[in-house]
């Protein structure tokens, strides 16, 4: 009985928590004296580092002002997500509801991010995402109080297609794992190689995380394309270079791909990665005066190396702290607040950055080429690249 | 398609399909004398690949460090038989489960916390670091070669220990029939624990030799866990010989899937289990 009894009381409680969500989905903030800022990103899981660096980035914009929100304290939340989309819109309600935060910054992981985009849109709560570059956070479900200070999925492969052909390479395969981040990055390739005149000779894929390319990279080496274009990240990323280069492929077909290919794994890929070309918004390399101080003062203050995902969290930082001066910290005052937030140009280590009208950052995409471990820039690929918003509308 | 384009398509699904049964092979074998449903199975192939590179990086030599790291694979797994499976032999298949699934958990924490959750590279040993060329821009990596040789030796390995050796015959046995076993004066709590150990090593070497070609990285045991399951259950649940014409099928059927039919590349393994299940519900060696 008593077991009977606890599921009982314990399947109240659910239903009353989620009956209250349900009947007061605005909630009333406490006008407390301090910003309450809420951080839903990975703590634990592959992701870890990218969390804890995203956080670092974010504390360190609000530590040159003092720690502080337009002059007032800030109090901070802290949820992992575990990069596990099924607690995605649970673990966001955790913040917005339990914790009542006025500010949700999250996440890494896109599956995730829809989680997050649900309870934001419903809730009204402030939302900047610093890294997950799903399409429709800032396309057809695009939302007033959500920004994004990273990058949408297609943009990096957008600007790969006009360097392809300019290297005379004008017949290309794409290869991507087939899923939602591999087709949206194929779309920015598609519309920018096809405009520059090249011609996709075939598009190959495989499930993800499946990483067995042994099969598409003999279909590869039988169609003799110029070059190859790609998206992969992380563990399957060092794979795909070095079976690539195993392979003999990289002797006469240059492989190019969205910038993640090639970002915290050059270690693990070793020479396979030699001459690869990228195209994204940053590089650790990138040799400007802001993002050397940037760099030192990370490393100072965190005792490691600053990454793209560092840099991307500590823009969101910034972004903030611009939305919070101009409202005196007032966050409440949301459409001045947004209005700000909106025509803010961000001085970032990756260089200056524009917010579009769809909330996602219009900026310039270097051309990186993989030289002993190090993605030097070699030149911008394309200035000011937007998403295109397809489907946006405000309001 | 031409010849030669074919030809090399096959050799590719040959070797993914060695490869696939290497790391099958034990967890038929756990399944069919112990009766356990181990979801573990893919976290021994990540601690494999794991303690290749860590291995590696001390000695300075892949070979020397899949030898200690296969003694190292041995006493975890009797280590694991001794202080929990042994306890679950005759419980429920979802006890096991859930015991199986939790020590996931423990395995990816372990290695997080021993190696952190960075992407690794293990060399590939000198010798064999070099590539046949096939054709005019495509060459085989001779290290891959190398693998497939070791995963058939491995597998006539196993033929013989458990058909032509008196251990075999314990073995099978046990399986068999376990009271009767007993009573005739078998230790098959030994026995048991021998069998556990060398599933676990399996698994291990399966990763350790995998690891110059596919990295090491967090999760890497997940990946290649589902695709076990699926040659288990085409080849019959507890059949090794099974396990190894199941491994060579989803080869082929994945190798060419993904080049001829791109668009059900992902169903195209299920497809065939599916197929199989339909004519052979209990697989195609079921003991």
């Amino acid at each position: 009985m008593t077991t009977r009894r606890l599921v009982l009381t314990r399947s109240a409680a659910v239903i009353g928590a989620a009956s209250s969500g349900l009947l007061l989905p605005q909630i009333v903030r406490a006008q407390s004296d301090k910003v309450r800022v809420g951080f839903m990103l990975p703590y634990t899981g592959t992701f870890a580092q990218l969390g804890v660096a995203i956080e670092n980035g974010f504390r360190m914009a609000l530590n040159e002002q003092g720690g502080k929100l337009g002059g007032r304290e800030v109090e901070f939340f802290k949820v992992d997500d575990e990069s596990n989309p099924a607690k995605g819109i649970e673990n966001a309600n955790r913040l917005v509801q339990r914790d009542k935060v006025d500010v949700l910054v999250g996440t890494v992981h896109s599956g995730v991010q829809m989680g997050i985009h649900k309870v934001a849109r419903d809730s009204g709560v402030l939302n900047l995402i610093p890294n997950a570059g799903v399409h429709v956070a800032t396309r057809a479900q695009c939302s007033p109080n959500v920004f994004r200070t990273s990058f949408s999925n297609s943009q990096p492969t957008l600007a790969l297609g006009k360097a392809m052909v300019e290297r005379g390479h004008k017949k290309a395969v794409w290869i991507t794992w087939n899923y939602a981040a591999g087709e949206e990055a194929f779309e920015g390739f598609e519309q920018s190689y096809t405009a520059a005149g090249g011609t996709i000779v075939k598009k190959l894929g495989l499930p993800f995380p499946n990483v067995e390319f042994q099969a598409l990279l003999t279909e590869i080496a039988s169609l003799k394309p110029d070059a190859v274009a790609c998206f992969f990240a992380g563990g399957g990323a060092a794979k795909f270079l070095r079976d690539f280069h195993a392979a003999g492929l990289s002797k006469n077909i240059q492989l190019y791909g969205s910038g993640f290919l090639t970002e915290g794994v050059l270690e693990a890929a070793g020479p396979a990665a030699d001459g690869v070309l990228t195209t994204m918004h940053y590089s650790d390399a990138l040799d400007t005066p802001r993002n050397k101080k940037f760099r030192l003062d990370y490393a100072k203050t965190f005792k490691a190396q600053p990454d793209v995902y560092a840099v991307q969290g500590y823009d969101t930082g910034l972004l903030l702290v611009k939305g919070a001066n101009a409202v005196k910290g007032d966050l409440s005052s949301k459409k001045a607040l947004y209005a700000a937030m909106e025509g803010a140009t961000i001085d970032s280590p990756r260089g200056q950055w524009t917010m579009s009208k769809a909330h996602n950052p219009i900026q310039d995409m270097y051309l990186r080429k993989v030289e002993n471990k190090e993605n030097k820039v070699i030149g911008i690929a394309q200035k000011a690249v937007a998403d295109p918003a397809t489907g946006c509308r405000m309001g | 398609m031409d010849f030669a384009n074919f030809l090399i398509q096959l050799l590719n699904s040959l070797q993914y399909g060695l490869l696939l049964f290497m790391l099958a092979a034990g967890l038929t074998l756990i399944f069919g004398i112990m009766g356990v449903v181990n979801l573990a199975h893919g976290s021994f192939y990540m601690l494999g690949a794991y303690l290749a590179w860590f291995l590696a990086s001390q000695f300075d030599s892949l070979v020397l460090a899949i030898v200690v790291g296969t003694l190292l694979a041995v006493a975890l797994g009797w280590a694991l038989e001794w202080l929990l499976f042994r306890h679950f032999y005759h419980r429920d298949h979802l006890d096991q489960v859930l015991l199986t699934f939790g020590l996931i958990y423990i395995f990816e924490e372990v290695r997080s916390i021993l190696w952190g959750d960075d992407v690794h590279s293990v060399p590939v040993p000198e010798l064999v670091n070099w590539s046949i060329p096939l054709t005019d821009n495509l060459s085989y990596p001779v290290y891959r070669l190398v693998i497939s040789a070791v995963c058939v030796a491995l597998a006539l390995g196993l033929y013989l220990l458990i058909s032509k050796t008196r251990l075999g015959m314990k073995i099978r046995a046990g399986a068999f029939n376990r009271e009767m076993t007993e009573a005739l004066g078998i230790n098959i709590r030994l026995i048991h624990g021998v069998v556990f150990a060398l599933g676990v090593a399996l698994a291990a070497i399966a990763g350790m030799i995998a690891s110059p070609i596919s990295s090491v990285y967090p999760g890497m045991g997940s990946s290649v866990l589902i695709m076990c399951f699926v040659v288990v259950v085409i080849g019959g649940i507890g059949s090794v010989r099974g396990a190894l014409v199941a491994a060579l099928m989803v080869g082929l059927v994945d190798t060419f899937g993904k080049v001829l039919l791109p668009q059900i590349a992902g169903m195209a393994v299920y497809m065939l289990m599916a197929g199989v299940l339909l004519y052979k519900p209990e697989g195609l060696f079921k003991q």
